[in-house]
């Protein structure tokens, strides 16, 4: 038992500190790594609780992809460290503001695992037994919760075309490469044949 | 709890688990040092040059002088550059190349997790490579260095979505995500044409091109185009930093021909299921599948031009993606309606 809780322990610490160094950091690069750094041992949590799936799907998502994002845009940022910190306590009611807000929501949340009825069983059969982690998410996932998925799904379809026409410009005036119009031309439109005399040239 | 208990229970697994991956790691990196050598013969001999041939007999000891030279040189850390950030990189990089390999099975239960969502761990590593190249980009403070990151995050962002599909198929048609169980599937009356490659020919082709952008290897080389990149952004490395970068480059392509030979060739799998074939141990048919799918990466480098940026990114979302989508559908359907779905 003491070894899971000596992991439990080190995950949980290190995300924790990952997490504060998030805020902490002072070049934004940093911040981002550090959440990283928060992704992947929350990716070690799931796996101590037995959710290997959602501690793979974790890492390849939002670490592989989202976060990856996050670093582009943020390297390719200009930011100015002493202009930033300039407007810092003119923010700071906002700020707290948001902070207390949030506070008192994880509280709630925390506080509901206590106050509710029928939360402690939930907590407490999470997988059916003789199935693996996989297979019992499938199983909630595409037969219970069915049109649940399949309409968050759409909602992500509509925002992802939603981006694509929002950001989509088809400049005229610029060179684009038709890959099928190349593989189109024939040998009579691309080439032409001149039997050319000695001495003479292609002068007109 | 008594002394005897926590042997049994900790300290002797701990050792055994401690043994196995040093045992793994230790043929991983000399095996590593021949494919470096291999992949440098096999280009010299494509363009009729002889390659390594001075150290040891036929240059066999070639990359251990170079392992030498790495190490004994000094590791500069340009004036400009993020300290922290700069040397973590090829840390990352490496040591995420090998853990990849704690979950491939070289043979019947011979690997050091078996882990239930396997192909998903491998998968996983792989898309957190990319981190490795992206972090020296940026704390090189140099814009060669950070081009080549930039490119690096699309290009590996891209071809990973088309190595999950191709993964998706694969793994219809075997019906589970643990590695083992995978090979096992493809085991038939039928040998090598029961394997994956051949219902799933169109994957295979796909995943051994996504695989070559992946792993950064040419023709989609352009995080290191030397004609325009200097190196990428390998530029302001030296010693051993570079060293490991190149040890993580080629533990990464290893792993990709270890996940080819799983999800398509059969893993340790003999190709006829009769006498003289069966003889064989199946490690040794494993490290043969590897080593002819290395083959092909190398051949790949040796022969095939460069591609362009927008090439690049044009094959991997207009022709990859759509296709591995369709393949996913068309699996999809035959299985179940041709009643062939494993339970």
């Amino acid at each position: 038992m003491i070894i899971p809780a000596l992991f439990f322990y080190l995950f949980a610490g290190v995300c924790i500190a990952a997490a504060f160094m998030v805020i902490a950091a002072k070049n934004p690069v940093h911040s981002v790594l550090y959440l990283i750094l928060a992704f992947v041992n929350a990716a070690g949590l799931f796996v101590m609780m037995g959710a290997e799936f959602l501690a793979m799907i974790l890492i390849v998502v939002y670490v592989g992809a989202v976060a990856v994002l996050f670093l582009f845009v943020v390297m390719m940022l200009d930011v100015d460290f002493a202009e930033l910190r300039q407007g810092f306590l003119q923010y700071l009611p906002v700020g707290a503001l948001v902070g207390a807000i949030f506070l008192a929501e994880l509280l709630l949340v925390v506080g509901a695992w206590v106050i509710g009825p029928g939360v402690p069983q939930t907590i407490a059969a999470p997988i059916p037994t003789g199935v693996n982690n996989t297979e019992a998410i499938g199983r909630v996932l595409y037969t219970q919760y069915v049109y649940y998925f399949q309409a968050a799904a759409v909602v992500l379809l509509v925002a992802m075309i939603g981006a694509i026409v929002l950001t989509l410009r088809h400049k005229t005036g610029v060179k684009r490469q038709d890959i099928g119009e190349q593989v189109a031309r024939t040998k009579a439109t691309a080439i032409e044949i001149v039997n050319v005399k000695p001495g003479q040239g292609l002068g007109a | 709890m008594t002394l005897a208990e926590l042997w049994t229970a900790y300290l002797w697994p701990l050792i055994v688990i401690v043994a196995q991956s040093v045992l793994l790691l230790v043929i991983l990196l000399v095996a590593i040092a021949y494919v470096l050598l291999a992949d440098r013969k096999i280009w010299a001999a494509v363009q009729i040059r002889r390659g390594p041939n001075v150290v040891g007999p036929w240059g066999l000891l070639q990359s251990f002088a170079d392992l030498l030279k790495f190490i004994v040189k000094e590791p500069t850390i340009p004036a400009g550059a993020n300290k922290g950030v700069f040397l973590l990189a090829p840390l990352v990089t490496c040591t995420l190349a090998l853990a990849a390999w704690a979950v491939i099975p070289v043979n019947a239960g011979w690997m050091i997790a078996n882990i239930n969502v396997g192909i998903l761990y491998v998968f996983a590593i792989s898309s957190l490579m990319v981190y490795g190249i992206i972090m020296a980009g940026w704390a090189s403070n140099s814009k060669y260095a950070f081009l080549s990151a930039v490119r690096s995050a699309a290009q590996m962002v891209s071809y990973e979505v088309s190595i999950g599909f191709v993964i998706i198929t694969v793994l219809l048609c075997a019906g589970s995500l643990n590695l083992s169980a995978i090979v096992e599937a493809q085991n038939g009356p039928l040998g090598l044409f029961q394997w994956y490659w051949l219902p799933l020919l169109p994957m295979f082709v796909v995943f051994f091109v996504s695989a070559l952008a992946e792993t950064n290897r040419p023709p989609f080389d352009l995080v290191e185009a030397e004609s325009e990149l200097v190196a990428g952004f390998m530029v302001e490395y030296g010693s051993s930093p570079y060293m490991m970068f190149m040890l993580g480059e080629y533990v990464a392509i290893a792993t990709m021909c270890a996940l080819a030979t799983i999800l398509f060739l059969g893993g340790w799998l003999p190709p006829f299921p009769v006498a003289p074939f069966t003889w064989v141990p199946g490690v040794i048919w494993f490290t043969l599948k590897c080593l002819f799918m290395f083959f092909l990466f190398a051949m790949a480098k040796a022969i095939v031009p460069r591609y362009r940026y927008d090439q690049l990114m044009r094959l991997g979302w207009k022709v990859f993606l759509p296709l591995s989508l369709a393949m996913v559908v068309i699996v999809a359907a035959v299985l179940q309606f041709g009643g062939l779905a494993p339970k």
